[in-house]
């Protein structure tokens, strides 16, 4: 009976981009011989090989399996380790992330990257061979030559004749030959009969094969491991000869004529290399096409599966098991209800309700992450713009276990990245500006996200030179955001940074360059329910401060009736609700009301006319006024009743319908009925292009204003 | 006339419950309707559930033809009176009138949506070499919702166009 395996093949791609970017961070962490990092890192790699195997992918196979021989190099201590191995790992681990996507994608792998590194692993493992197995040799030779008595020496013959292509899969037979000239003595015979005539010779071809005699002390297996990567692809016979004397003598007379041959070929077979080299170098210029490739494939990326602690599911489980229970209780008593069993229902309810609560609260456990898993490329990032730009930066990153759902999670990563990448590009300065300024050399970004209420707070800071206040403005002035008169506070300045305006990087070059697509990183920040805020002080620094929801899915509402309609007004806007005092209703400038409220005057916004319905109360004093704020702005909204508080899970309009103004979504309500969310930010652009119409309104119709607004104007 | 029964017959899920009466149909079938006096149709595959009216859920400065929305199984369905919107009839509530739900698949996504309609009346079975191109003659609905007519007995039956139905709703408000 044969298992089908494909349906393993998403655990795997899932195992293994945990496992790549287990490395990665591990990698980065990489300090001289700690054991237990390069162990996790050479685990990581070798659970990938061995179920890349199990599935037959070779490619990722293969390669990892460089990877892993580097590793274990490094493991055990026969190589140390160096900045520069680490970077090599490092574009390794992007190979191996590229191969796993063209399996996960079901596509060819752009091999250019891939093979340039192998090479290039390749390259530092033969390196490193040679440089050590040298001297091991000679050593060994010594060795050997002293033992040899001592210990049986046995003779292999081991005739290796591989396929033509290769060396153009990046393997050298003149590393397998140094490395089983570390087991023993080797004697290599070429054989060239199959070399065709000059004219016809492929440059990236190999045509040679080989009988091998090695005296060793190794076993067959030793032997073996040697012809590892190449196995696939050769013909291998190991077979060991019995009498270590004639036979011996014999072959190496008979080698002796051959011997010079591979010397004379040796050329031949290493020429292909520099060829493919310069290929590749070639190449680099136009292997742009890939970081976009894989921007695409994110999308698909989205559509993954969380991994849940077993305990979290087990709490489900026990929930559901109190939910059944109750629910079986209550139908019991609804058997034969009467009176006299009101309490023991009522007690029921309850029950029922907090089970209920309970059971969604879990449920939403199970979409929460931890913001590490948006904190983790960061390191990487960080690394790599460093060294681009030649600055030295710290990364310091704090409240990773801070939990955040799933979906706010995935949107947030760009427009965090953006701002980190602005950070390291502009917020902090060259070395010698930093010195100057009497600063550390080196530059430190803190990454920071902590709860706050019922929101999330990510904060980017960076102890840089801060923002050019007077740069913003006049670029504001420039562009005529701004008017020369007005006097703004420096927060109002720096949210200038944010105005579509200022998203060109060159002309802002002179004040740091912030500004880069600002306007978007805002933007997406927006849609996910958030805000954004910069504070910044020249020379010490900016901190950008961005607060999200914690989930997308269920609100906070206060649920209101306007008329027969209920909406529901997510709880966080709300500043108060009040009762208005008819003494402190103001008209102005005609139809304006505004409503007193301490300091503040806040302009009142009838929500019937603004939605164009029914309404039991039509004057402010009669009404109930909901005070809510966006963005600063605060705005009294005219309901009939306050009804209950209670979560509502957020329903899309946009499915079947489309998006409506002052609309953030829907929710169905206990009853069955559906009720509308209101969008604050919506409703007050809304009330000020209403505005803009009275004016005009006015304009046009001098007189008779005010009673002609309050009848037509309403849309 | 029994809408309970009517919507019994309905198949829900397309293909499975279709095979049953395949043997006596030959062609599409087609879910035939009353709008004030005039019968229309609409492929009955698209049909995801025949309701009875019920209030529904305003939507805030939504032409009048949209009624609201209401939940269907968890589902925010908007609905449309396609006597308001065509101007056939009177848009009047009595324990007849139905909302047809259709569910249509577009090229980037499935839209439902359901329709105030005066009451459920047959399912047709039509051949499409039956359906005869409608003339433009003016007429209360706009010719690109029109798919053909087909003779029914006595009656013209217009077919429409469900693509057009849910398509061009949304886009022609805002």
């Amino acid at each position: 009976m044969s298992v089908d395996l494909s349906q393993f093949i998403p655990s795997f791609l899932e195992e293994s981009f945990e496992g790549l970017e287990l490395m990665e961070s591990s990698l980065l962490n990489l300090e001289q011989g700690d054991d237990e990092t390069i162990n996790s890192i050479f685990r990581a790699a070798h659970s990938i090989k061995g179920g890349a195997g199990t599935f037959g992918f070779n490619g990722v196979t293969e390669f990892t399996h460089l990877v892993e021989t580097l590793l274990d190099e490094m493991r055990d201590g026969r190589r140390s380790i160096e900045q520069n191995d680490v970077e090599i790992l490092l574009e390794s681990v992007d190979c191996m992330r590229l191969l796993i996507e063209a399996i996960r994608d079901e596509t060819e792998c752009d091999s250019n990257k891939i093979n340039e590194t192998s090479i290039l692993l390749e390259h530092t493992l033969a390196f490193d061979d040679n440089a050590t197995s040298d001297t091991d040799t000679n050593t060994n030779v010594d060795e050997n030559s002293a033992n040899d008595t001592a210990d049986a020496l046995s003779k292999w013959q081991i005739t290796f004749i591989p396929e033509h292509h290769l060396v153009q899969t990046g393997n050298d037979p003149l590393f397998l030959f140094n490395a089983l000239a570390d087991l023993g003595e080797l004697i290599l015979v070429a054989n060239c009969k199959e070399l065709p005539a000059l004219n016809d010779i492929d440059a990236e071809e190999l045509y040679l094969s080989w009988q091998l005699t090695l005296s060793t002390k190794a076993s067959e297996t030793d032997i073996r491991e040697v012809f590892e990567w190449v196995e696939d692809e050769c013909q291998l016979t190991v077979t060991k000869e019995e009498t270590t004397d004639k036979v011996a003598s014999e072959e190496s007379e008979a080698m002796v004529e051959t011997s010079n041959e591979p010397i004379i070929n040796e050329p031949v077979n290493s020429k292909p290399e520099p060829q493919i080299s310069s290929a590749i170098a070639a190449d680099k210029n136009s292997s742009i096409p890939v970081p976009e490739k894989a921007a695409a494939n994110k999308a698909k990326n989205d559509l993954g599966s969380i991994r849940v602690g077993v305990d979290k599911v087990d709490s489900l489980i026990n929930l559901v098991g109190e939910l059944v229970i109750t629910q079986s209780m209550l139908s019991e008593l609804g058997n034969d209800f009467d009176l006299s069993k009101v309490e023991k229902l009522n007690s029921g309810l309850e029950e029922l309700l907090q089970n209920t609560k309970e059971l969604q609260e879990s449920v939403m456990r199970i979409r929460m992450l931890p913001i590490s898993f948006a904190f983790n490329r960061f390191p990487r990032l960080v690394h790599d713009l460093s060294k681009k730009t030649g600055k030295e930066i710290e990364l310091v990153l704090k409240g990773e276990q801070t939990e955040l759902d799933k979906t706010v999670m995935e949107q947030i990563g760009d427009p965090l990245v953006h701002l980190v990448r602005n950070a390291v590009d502009h917020g902090i300065e060259p070395a010698e500006a930093r010195i100057a300024a009497g600063k550390s050399q080196k530059g430190t970004i803190t990454l920071n996200a902590y709860h706050q209420g019922g929101s999330i707070v990510i904060e980017i800071n960076d102890d840089g030179g801060g923002i050019n206040r007077q740069a913003v403005f006049d670029k504001a002035l420039e562009k005529g955001i701004v008017d020369e008169n007005t006097t703004l506070t420096d927060t109002q300045v720096f949210d200038l940074i944010f105005e579509p305006g200022f998203s060109t990087a060159k002309e802002l070059s002179d004040i740091s360059g912030r500004g880069v697509g600002m306007d978007v990183v805002k933007k997406n920040i927006q849609s996910l329910g958030g805000r954004i805020q910069v504070e910044s002080e020249p020379g010490v620094g900016s901190t950008f401060r961005v607060n999200l929801p914690l989930t997308l899915a269920i609100l906070d509402g206060q649920l209101v009736r306007v008329g027969s309609e209920i909406y529901i007004i997510p709880l966080i806007t709300i500043v108060e609700s009040l009762q208005p005092q008819k003494d402190l209703i103001n008209r102005v400038s005609g139809d304006m009301v505004l409503y007193r409220l301490r300091e503040d005057n806040v302009p009142v916004i009838p929500i019937y006319s603004l939605f164009n319905i029914a309404s039991e109360f039509k004057d402010v004093e009669s009404s109930l006024l909901v005070v809510v704020e966006d963005d600063g702005q605060k705005i009294g909204l005219m309901v009939d009743d306050l009804l209950a508080q209670q979560q509502v899970v957020i329903k899309s309009l946009n499915d079947n319908y489309q998006q409506v103004e002052g609309i953030s979504g829907a929710t169905i309500l206990g009853d069955g009925s559906v009720a509308m969310i209101l969008d604050i930010s919506g409703i007050i652009s809304m009330a000020h292009k209403k505005s803009e119409m009275v004016q005009k309104h006015k304009n046009n119709m001098q007189f008779k204003a005010t009673q002609q607004i309050s009848e037509g104007a309403s849309f | 006339m029994d809408i309970q029964m009517l919507a019994e017959e309905i198949p829900v899920e397309g293909e499975h419950s279709l095979e049953g009466i395949d043997f006596i149909t030959s062609g599409e079938q087609y879910l035939a309707f009353l709008l004030g006096e005039e019968q229309y149709a609409i492929d009955i595959l698209c049909v995801e559930e025949i309701r009875s009216w019920e209030n529904p859920t305003q939507i805030p400065n939504s032409p009048n033809y949209i009624k609201g929305a209401i939940n269907m199984r968890g589902i925010i369905v908007p609905i449309v009176d396609l006597r308001m919107k065509f101007n056939i009839g009177e848009a009047t509530y009595t324990d007849t009138t139905v909302v047809i739900v259709l569910t249509v698949e577009t090229t980037d996504k499935t839209r439902t949506i359901g329709f105030v309609v005066d009451a459920v009346s047959d399912v047709l079975n039509v051949d499409k070499s039956e359906i005869k191109p409608a003339p433009a003659f003016g007429g209360c609905v706009p010719q690109s919702y029109l798919e053909g007519l087909v003779n029914a007995g006595d009656n013209v039956v217009t077919i429409l166009n469900v693509k057009a139905l849910q398509a061009v709703e949304p886009h022609q408000l805002s």
